[in-house]
């Protein structure tokens, strides 16, 4: 076999296709865990009688799917309404390529003999952060065309919706992440994650307002509690993915997992240090390298997956001009303004980031004890009754 | 550009997989559809019209055009942010100044009440 065409081709598409059913398998767990997690956030039990425990209920809920009738309602726009799940779906696995899940690694095979593939990432381009969101804000038209296909009100107001608020959250996201970028100078995942082995502390420092708004735009851009405007069932039903049953309503809830995860992974490699353990440079916690650097990355992520979780169980929905005038009047002119504070900082190199970093975490960590400290509110009263009469909500 | 290669075959696979899905799905559900099935969802009563016949608020138009404005905008900003360690004081000042045009325009928006939806 030639080299040329085991690089090239097999090994790309062996990882796509390893890569996707990783994805439908953690998304299929996801379910079952977030019911859990939500059940305990709730003090209830959740699933637990399929399998050990509950273990089993997402392969029965994936039965359950596969076999319910899937239709088309007889006004829809038949194509539209066909293709839409597959525009959300495609982009959404296609972004996978260009992530990076760890260093350098090489195998030797039986037959084939060492194999090297140069990080993780199926694609180390240098564009990947560009083509990351560029190829991400394609599903949109999924998720438009989906909602007007299916002739349905509740799923064109639905669909709207969603293409109003995706459009509108990636202005500030664009804007986060240009933040990164200035820190690291470069639109390479992995030259990212360099960057931060380099500066010896992650992004997160330096970077925190920008993280913020990164992570609030991604929970916005993946249609998730408290953003989950386009599927409020109280008013819209399902939203845009009203009219659509069995399996192919499945690969819009397949893709909305795919597109946290990306969240997640993204938001671990710009502002987390991707794959590097806590404080890469510092030689005493030497000891955390026994934790494989693909460890790291998904034990991260995790984290903000479990974030998710935590965000479902703990904000209530926000309602729709108030979802737009957080993304167009608070998250666009913060996320501006620390473009500005970085740059500002970045004028002074590393040394500048720095204190930017320090300056920001003492902040952060003042605001939290002051917010512990202040004096607490009568006891039994909640927040809404204890604001001042005037504000209405 | 072989390296880009590998995000065609993710598009490819990323584009086979929910068809080998739909496809293979179709072999096991069941196809029973009848008119009250494949009617619309309503109140209960048949929709008069299609959905697309009726209006919607101008102000997602206005959102879209927003979009492009502020996303062209973005797009300027990624290479600004590659060379930002070359340039310094030279491109702080410059991207400053093309910051100080678009928050004008953001102001003026912000104004004309384009940005708040009710």
């Amino acid at each position: 076999m030639s080299q040329s065409l085991l690089y090239n081709v097999l090994i790309p598409v062996t990882k796509a296709v390893v890569c996707f059913l990783v994805v439908a398998l953690v998304a299929g767990v996801l379910t079952l865990i977030e019911r859990r997690v939500l059940a305990a956030l709730q003090i209830r039990k959740g699933p637990n009688r399929v399998g050990w425990n509950g273990a089993l209920q997402w392969l029965a809920d994936v039965v359950k799917l596969i076999t319910k009738e899937d239709h088309v309602p007889s006004k829809a726009e038949k194509v539209v309404h066909l293709l839409a799940p597959l525009l959300v779906m495609a982009p959404a696995l296609t972004v996978f390529a260009v992530l990076p899940f760890g260093p350098d690694f090489s195998v030797t095979l039986p037959w084939i003999g060492k194999v090297t593939t140069p990080v993780h990432a199926a694609a180390d381009v240098n564009v990947a952060l560009l083509l990351l969101l560029a190829v991400s804000s394609i599903g949109v038209y999924g998720i438009i065309l989906g909602g007007w296909g299916s002739n349905s009100k509740y799923a064109l107001v639905g669909g709207l919706r969603s293409a109003a608020q995706l459009i509108s959250y990636e202005v500030p996201m664009g804007f986060a992440v240009v933040a990164a970028i200035l820190m690291a100078n470069s639109l390479s995942l992995v030259a990212i994650i360099e960057a931060q082995r380099k500066a010896g502390v992650w992004f997160v420092f330096p970077g925190l307002i920008a993280f913020f708004c990164y992570f609030v735009s991604g929970v916005a851009e993946t249609n998730r509690i408290p953003f989950d405007l386009p599927e409020a069932e109280s008013e819209l039903v399902a939203g845009f993915h009203t009219e659509y049953s069995g399996f192919r309503w499945a690969i819009f809830f397949l893709s909305e997992y795919a597109n946290m995860i990306v969240i997640s992974t993204v938001a671990t490699t710009l502002f987390f240090g991707g794959w590097l353990r806590p404080f890469p440079n510092v030689a005493w916690l030497g000891f955390l390298d026994v934790v494989p650097p693909m460890a790291w990355l998904l034990l991260k992520v995790c984290l903000f997956l479990f974030v998710y979780i935590w965000f479902r169980g703990t904000f209530p929905r926000y309602r729709f001009d108030q979802l737009m005038a957080l993304g167009w009047k608070a998250l666009l002119p913060i996320s501006l303004g620390n473009l500005v504070l970085v740059a500002f900082a970045a004028l002074w190199g590393a040394a500048g980031l720095r204190v930017l970093g320090a300056v920001l975490t003492v902040a952060f960590a003042g605001g939290l004890l002051w917010a512990r400290l202040r004096p607490a509110r009568p006891r039994g009263t909640t927040s809404m009754a204890g604001r001042p009469a005037e504000v209405r909500v | 550009m072989e390296s880009y290669l590998p995000i065609l075959y993710f598009a490819a696979v990323g584009a086979v997989f929910p068809i080998a899905i739909l496809v293979v799905m179709a072999l096991v559900r069941p196809k029973r559809p009848n008119p009250a099935k494949l009617a619309p969802y309503e109140c209960g009563v048949a929709a008069p019209t299609d959905a697309w016949d009726h209006r919607f608020s101008v102000r997602y138009y206005l959102i879209a055009v927003l979009f492009v404005v502020f996303d062209v905008e973005t797009v300027f900003l990624f290479p600004w942010a590659v060379v930002y360690d070359k340039l310094l004081l030279f491109g702080f000042v410059e991207m400053a100044v093309f910051l100080y045009i678009l928050v004008l325009g953001y102001v003026y928006v912000w104004k004309r009440g384009a940005l708040s939806w009710a």
